[in-house]
C-alpha cells in the first residue's frame, strides 16, 4: 500500500533528508561525498516512486497528484541529481564540502514538489516557502566569499519581497472569494470575479514570476547567478524554474483558469518583457554566468508563451519547452563548471578562447547547448520554440509570436559569440581536466539535445497526456 | 511508383554521419592525419554519389510526383512525420550535391588546422543538403534548410580568410532572419491544412489575402539563401572569405536551395501571391542581371568576381521560375544544374592558383596560358559555359529561360539575355587578366601546369559542362513531368477552383 501512495516520494525526500542529517550531524567524519551520493540516490528513488505512483488527492484535497505533477517532478528530481553531482568536485575545491548542502537540497525539492501538487493555496504557499528557504542557505553556502553571500542575501531580501506579495495575493482571494481550495475556486470563479478578487490574482502571478524570473521581477537573477557557486546556479537554472513554472501552469490554469480573458494579457506582456529583456541585456555581458541569467530570463519569456494561449496545446508546449531547457541548461552549466585554470574557477567568455582546438569535445559540447538555446535546429531547442509557436499562433497570439521571433534572432546573435569565441578566436584556455561527474552530466545534456531530433516520439507524447491531465 | 527494398533516400541522406563518426574516432596530430582523414572523407563521399547513381538509374522520369517515398512517425501527435521522397524537379539538386562534396574535398588540400572537423563539416553538410532536397515534409525542410548553417558557420569561421568572423556573423545572422519568417509562414500553413506533408499544403488552397504575407515570409527566407538582390549582401563576403571547399559547396549547393524553395513552396502553394509578386521579381531578376553584372566588371579580385558573377546569374534562374512557363521553369532548374558545376569549376581553378602560393588580384596575374595551357583551357571551358555560349551547359539553360520569359514580357526577356553580352563582358576581362596579357610578375612564369589531384577535379566538371550542353535531354526528360504538373496546377488555380480540383484529381 504505501510502496505505490501519491504520498511516497515526498515521504522519502523527508524522512531521507532529515535521516541524512542526523548521520551527518552524529560522524565525525566529513560526509559530503557520503551525503551527495545518498541524496543522488534518494532522488533516483523518489523518481522511480513517483513514476509508478497513482493519482491521487491526500489531505482533504491539499495535494493532488496527477500525470502533470509527476512530469514536473521528474525534472525537478532530475536537475537536482545533476546539480549534486556538479557540485561533489566544485564544492571539495572550493572548501564549501559541506554535508548540510545536498541536505537543503532535498528539503528545497521537497518544497518545489509540495508546490507542484499543491491543490490548495496553503500548501501553495508552504512548498513555496520551504524551497526558497533552502535555495537561500544554497546560494551564501561559500559563506566566506562575499560575493555568495551577497547572493544569498539579495537572493533573501528580493525573495521574501516576491513571498510577502503571493501571500498578500492568497489573503485577498481568500477574503474576495471565500476559498482556498483550488477546486472550490474554480466553481466559484466560473462566473467571473470581482475586482478583489482579481487583484489577489494580479498579486499571486506577480509572486510567481519572481520565482520563474520573469522580467520584470528578474532583478535578483543576474546577480544570484553570478555570485552563487556555480553548482549552485546550475540548481537555480533548473530544478526551482522546472517546479515555479509548472505551478504557474497549474494555478493559472486550474483555480483561475476561468478568468484567462482577465490574465492572459500579463502574462504576454511578461513574456514580451522577459524575451526583449533576455536578448537584448545579454548582449553586453562578459561573464557566461551573467550570459546564462539573461539567457534564462528570455527562455522563460518563451515558455510563457505556451501559458499565454491558455489551450491544452500551449501547456504541452511549455512542457516540452521546460524539459528541453532543463536538459540543455544543466549540460551547459557542467561547461561552465569544467572552466577551471590551474585550480581556479573562471567564468569570463574570454577565457574560453581557442578552446576548439585544445578541447575539442568541450567546445562542442558548449557549442551544442548554445546552439540549442538559440533554437536552431536539429538541436532540441528549435523544437520547443516550435511547440510554444505553433501554440501561439494558433491561439491568435501573432504579434507575441512576432516578437518572439525577432528577439530569437537578436538572441542568436549572442549565442554565437560564445561559439565564435571558442573556435574562431585563438587563445590557449589551458583548462584542468574535466571530473568525471561534470563529464558525466555534460554528456547526458548533450545526448538529451543532440539526439532528441531522432527521438521526440516519447517526450511529446507524455507532455501531451500530462497537458491533459491538468485541463481534462 | 517505383521503391527499392530499402529506404534509399534515408541511406543517401544519413550515410555521410557514418564518415562522421569514423573521423571522430581518428587519433593523432593533425599532420599525421591528414591524409587519412581526406580519404575517409573521400570515400564516403564517393560511395553516396554512387548510391544516387544508382537511384538516378532506377527513377522513372515518366512520373510527376514524389518516387522512392518513406514515412516514419516523427513528432507524434502532430501529424509532423518524417517524410522523404524524390522528384525531377529534386532528383539533379541531390546528384549536384552527391557529385560536388568528393570535389570540395579533393578541393581542401589546403585545410592544414583541425583536419578531422573541416571533413566532418563538410560531411555533415552534405547530410543536411541532401536531406533538405529529400525533404518532403516541411518541418523537417526547415529542420534540414536551417541546419545547413551549423556546419557551413564553422567552415568560414574555423577555416576562412581574414575576415572570416565578421563574414560568418553575416551569413549566419542574414540566413537566420529570413528562416524564420519561413517558420512563422510554416506553422500558419501547418494549421491551415492540418498537416505538414508537401502534396497536402500544396492541394490546399489558401486566401488570396493571406498567401501575400506567406510569400514575403518565403521571400525573406528563400531570397536570402538564393541572394536575390538586394539580400545578397552577405554573398561575395562569404564566398570570398570561406576556405575554397566551402565557396564551392556555397556557390554551387547552397545558393540553389533559395531557388528549389522558391519552386517547391512559392509557386505551387501561394499561386495567386506567386503571380501577383511576379512584376517584382522579374524586376529583383533583372535588378540582378544587370546592376550586378557591372557590380562584377568593376572587380579586381578573381573570386569576388566570380561570387558576383553568381549573383547575377541567380538573378536569370528567378526570372525563369517566375514566368510560370514550362519552357521558364525548365530553364531555371537546368540552369540550376548548369550554374553549379560551371561555379564549382571557376572556383576550383581560382584553386589552383591559390595552390600555387599565388594571390587572386586580378592585377597581379597575366598570362598564364604560355606556361599552364591545360589550365588555360579549361578555365577558358568554363568561362565560355559561364557565359553560356552554345554547346556549354549555360547556353541550355539561359536560352529557355529567355523563351519563357519572351511568352510572358519582351522586355524582361530582353533584359535578362543583356546578362549574356554582360556576362561576357567580365568573363573576358577576367580571361584575359588571367590567363593572357604579358606577365605581370617573372615569377608567373614558373608556375608548373595541372597536377593529377587537379584534374580528377576539373574533368568531370568539364565533361558535365559538355554533356549538359550537348545532349541536355537527359536531364530535360526527368524535368519535363514535374514541371508541366507544376505549371498546368499554377495556370488552374489561378482560373479557379473547380480547375484545381481536376488537376489534382489527375
Amino acid at each position: 500500500m504505501i510502496f505505490s501512495s501519491p504520498l511516497l516520494p515526498a515521504l522519502l525526500l523527508g524522512v531521507g533528508g532529515m535521516v541524512l542529517l542526523l548521520a551527518g550531524v552524529l560522524t565525525k567524519r566529513d560526509s559530503f561525498a557520503f551525503c551527495s551520493l545518498a541524496a543522488v540516490a534518494l532522488l533516483v528513488l523518489a523518481a522511480i516512486s513517483s513514476a509508478v505512483a497513482p493519482d491521487g488527492v491526500i489531505f482533504n484535497g491539499l495535494l493532488k497528484t496527477s500525470l502533470f505533477t509527476r512530469f514536473a517532478d521528474t525534472l525537478v528530481y532530475l536537475s537536482a541529481a545533476m546539480a549534486l553531482i556538479l557540485s561533489l568536485d566544485y564544492n571539495r575545491r572550493e572548501n564549501i564540502a559541506r554535508f548540510e548542502y545536498p541536505i537543503l537540497v532535498l528539503f528545497a525539492v521537497l518544497g518545489m514538489i509540495v508546490m507542484i501538487s499543491a491543490a490548495d493555496l496553503m500548501t501553495l504557499y508552504i512548498g513555496f516557502e520551504l524551497q526558497s528557504l533552502a535555495l537561500y542557505i544554497t546560494a551564501a553556502i561559500a559563506r566566506d566569499s562575499l560575493r555568495s553571500t551577497e547572493a544569498g542575501l539579495k537572493y533573501f531580501v528580493l525573495g521574501a519581497l516576491a513571498s510577502g506579495l503571493l501571500i498578500y495575493g492568497i489573503s485577498l482571494v481568500y477574503g474576495f472569494a471565500g476559498t482556498t481550495n483550488f477546486a472550490s475556486l474554480a466553481n466559484i470563479l466560473t462566473g467571473g470575479a470581482g475586482y478583489g478578487t482579481v487583484i489577489g490574482i494580479v498579486f499571486v502571478l506577480v509572486g510567481l514570476a519572481f520565482k520563474i524570473s520573469a522580467a520584470p521581477f528578474h532583478m535578483w537573477t543576474p546577480d544570484v547567478y553570478e555570485g552563487a557557486p556555480t553548482p549552485v546556479t546550475a540548481l537555480f537554472g533548473t530544478a526551482p524554474k522546472a517546479a515555479a513554472m509548472a505551478l504557474f501552469l497549474s494555478v493559472m490554469l486550474g483555480p483561475f483558469g476561468h478568468l484567462a480573458a482577465q490574465w492572459q494579457s500579463i502574462i504576454e506582456i511578461l513574456s514580451v518583457l522577459s524575451m526583449a529583456l533576455g536578448a537584448l541585456a545579454a548582449i553586453g555581458q562578459t561573464s557566461i554566468k551573467r550570459l546564462m541569467a539573461y539567457s534564462s530570463i528570455g527562455h522563460m519569456g518563451y515558455a510563457l508563451m505556451g501559458l499565454a494561449a491558455g489551450t491544452e496545446a500551449g501547456l504541452q508546449a511549455t512542457l516540452v519547452y521546460m524539459a528541453l531547457y532543463v536538459a540543455m541548461s544543466f549540460g551547459a552549466f557542467a561547461c561552465i563548471i569544467a572552466m577551471r585554470r590551474q585550480g581556479q574557477a573562471v567564468e569570463k567568455i574570454s577565457d574560453l578562447a581557442g578552446l576548439a582546438g585544445q578541447r575539442p569535445g568541450l567546445a562542442l559540447a558548449l557549442a551544442i547547448f548554445m546552439w540549442a538555446m538559440a533554437g536552431i535546429p536539429p538541436l532540441s531547442g528549435f523544437f520547443g520554440k516550435l511547440y510554444v509557436f505553433a501554440a501561439a499562433l494558433n491561439a491568435g497570439l501573432i504579434s507575441l509570436v512576432v516578437i518572439g521571433v525577432i528577439t530569437s534572432i537578436i538572441g542568436a546573435f549572442y549565442y554565437l559569440r560564445v561559439i565564435k569565441v571558442m573556435y574562431f578566436d585563438s587563445g590557449v584556455p589551458n583548462f584542468d581536466a574535466t571530473p568525471a561527474g561534470v563529464r558525466f552530466v555534460m554528456l547526458v545534456g548533450t545526448v538529451a539535445t543532440a539526439l532528441f531530433v531522432f527521438l521526440p516520439g516519447p517526450l511529446v507524447a507524455v507532455a501531451d497526456a500530462a497537458a491533459r491531465a491538468l485541463m481534462g | 511508383m517505383p521503391q527499392i527494398g530499402f529506404p534509399i533516400l534515408s541511406l543517401i541522406t544519413f550515410l555521410p554521419l557514418a564518415g562522421v563518426f569514423v573521423l571522430a574516432t581518428m587519433q593523432g596530430e593533425d599532420a599525421a592525419i591528414a591524409g587519412r582523414a581526406r580519404f575517409v572523407a573521400l570515400v564516403t563521399s564517393l560511395v553516396v554519389l554512387a548510391l544516387g547513381l544508382y537511384l538516378w538509374s532506377a527513377f522513372n522520369p515518366a512520373l510527376p510526383g514524389y518516387q522512392f517515398v518513406e514515412t516514419a512517425p516523427w513528432l507524434a501527435g502532430l501529424d509532423i512525420a518524417f517524410r522523404m521522397g524524390v522528384d525531377g524537379i529534386s532528383l539533379f539538386l541531390i546528384l549536384l550535391t552527391l557529385f560536388l562534396t568528393p570535389i570540395a574535398i579533393l578541393a581542401s588540400g589546403s585545410i592544414t588546422r583541425r583536419v578531422r572537423g573541416f571533413f566532418s563539416a563538410l560531411l555533415l553538410l552534405e547530410t543536411m543538403t541532401v536531406g533538405m532536397f529529400a525533404a518532403t515534409d516541411f518541418v523537417l525542410f526547415y529542420v534540414f534548410f536551417e541546419a545547413v548553417l551549423l556546419p557551413m558557420y564553422l567552415i568560414i569561421g574555423v577555416w576562412g580568410g581574414e575576415r572570416r568572423i565578421y563574414a560568418a556573423l553575416k551569413f549566419f545572422v542574414f540566413t537566420l532572419a529570413g528562416s524564420l519568417f519561413m517558420l512563422l509562414a510554416l506553422v500558419w500553413m501547418w494549421r491551415n491544412a492540418g498537416s505538414t506533408d508537401m502534396v497536402t499544403l500544396a492541394h490546399t488552397p489558401i486566401p488570396a489575402n493571406v498567401q501575400m504575407w506567406l510569400f514575403l515570409a518565403f521571400l525573406a527566407s528563400f531570397g536570402v539563401k538564393a541572394a536575390v538582390w538586394p539580400l545578397h549582401t552577405w554573398l561575395p563576403d562569404a564566398y570570398g572569405e570561406a576556405p575554397l571547399p566551402g565557396t564551392i559547396m556555397l556557390a554551387a549547393v547552397l545558393s540553389k536551395m533559395g531557388a528549389y524553395g522558391f519552386l517547391r513552396f512559392a509557386v505551387p502553394m501561394l499561386p495567386n501571391a506567386a503571380a501577383a509578386a511576379e512584376p517584382l521579381m522579374f524586376t529583383l531578376g533583372v535588378v540582378a542581371v544587370i546592376y550586378v553584372s557591372f557590380v562584377a566588371l568593376a572587380q579586381t579580385d578573381m573570386k569576388r568576381l566570380i561570387a558576383y558573377s553568381s549573383v547575377a546569374h541567380m538573378g536569370i534562374i528567378i526570372i525563369g521560375i517566375f514566368t510560370f512557363t514550362v519552357e521558364g521553369i525548365e530553364g531555371a532548374l537546368f540552369q540550376m544544374l548548369s550554374h553549379g558545376i560551371v561555379i564549382a569549376g571557376l572556383f576550383v581553378c581560382t584553386g589552383v592558383l591559390l595552390s600555387r602560393g599565388e594571390g587572386l588580384a586580378l592585377s597581379r596575374l597575366g598570362g598564364l596560358a604560355a606556361r599552364m595551357p591545360a589550365f588555360a583551357a579549361l578555365l577558358m571551358l568554363f568561362s565560355l559555359a559561364n557565359i553560356g555560349l552554345p554547346g556549354t551547359s549555360g547556353f541550355i539553360g539561359e536560352i529557355l529561360v529567355i523563351v519563357g520569359a519572351l511568352k510572358v514580357n519582351f522586355w524582361v526577356s530582353l533584359l535578362g539575355a543583356t546578362g549574356m553580352v554582360l556576362g561576357a563582358a567580365y568573363m573576358l576581362v577576367l580571361v584575359r587578366a588571367v590567363l593572357f596579357d604579358k606577365f605581370t610578375r617573372p615569377e608567373l612564369a614558373n608556375l608548373p601546369d595541372l597536377k593529377a589531384r587537379e584534374y580528377a577535379m576539373l574533368l568531370p566538371l568539364a565533361a558535365l559542362v559538355l554533356w549538359l550542353g550537348i545532349y541536355p535531354s537527359n536531364f530535360t526528360r526527368v524535368f519535363d513531368a514535374p514541371v508541366t504538373a507544376l505549371v498546368q496546377a499554377h495556370t488552374a488555380s489561378l482560373m479557379s477552383h473547380t480547375a484545381l480540383a481536376m488537376v489534382t484529381a489527375k
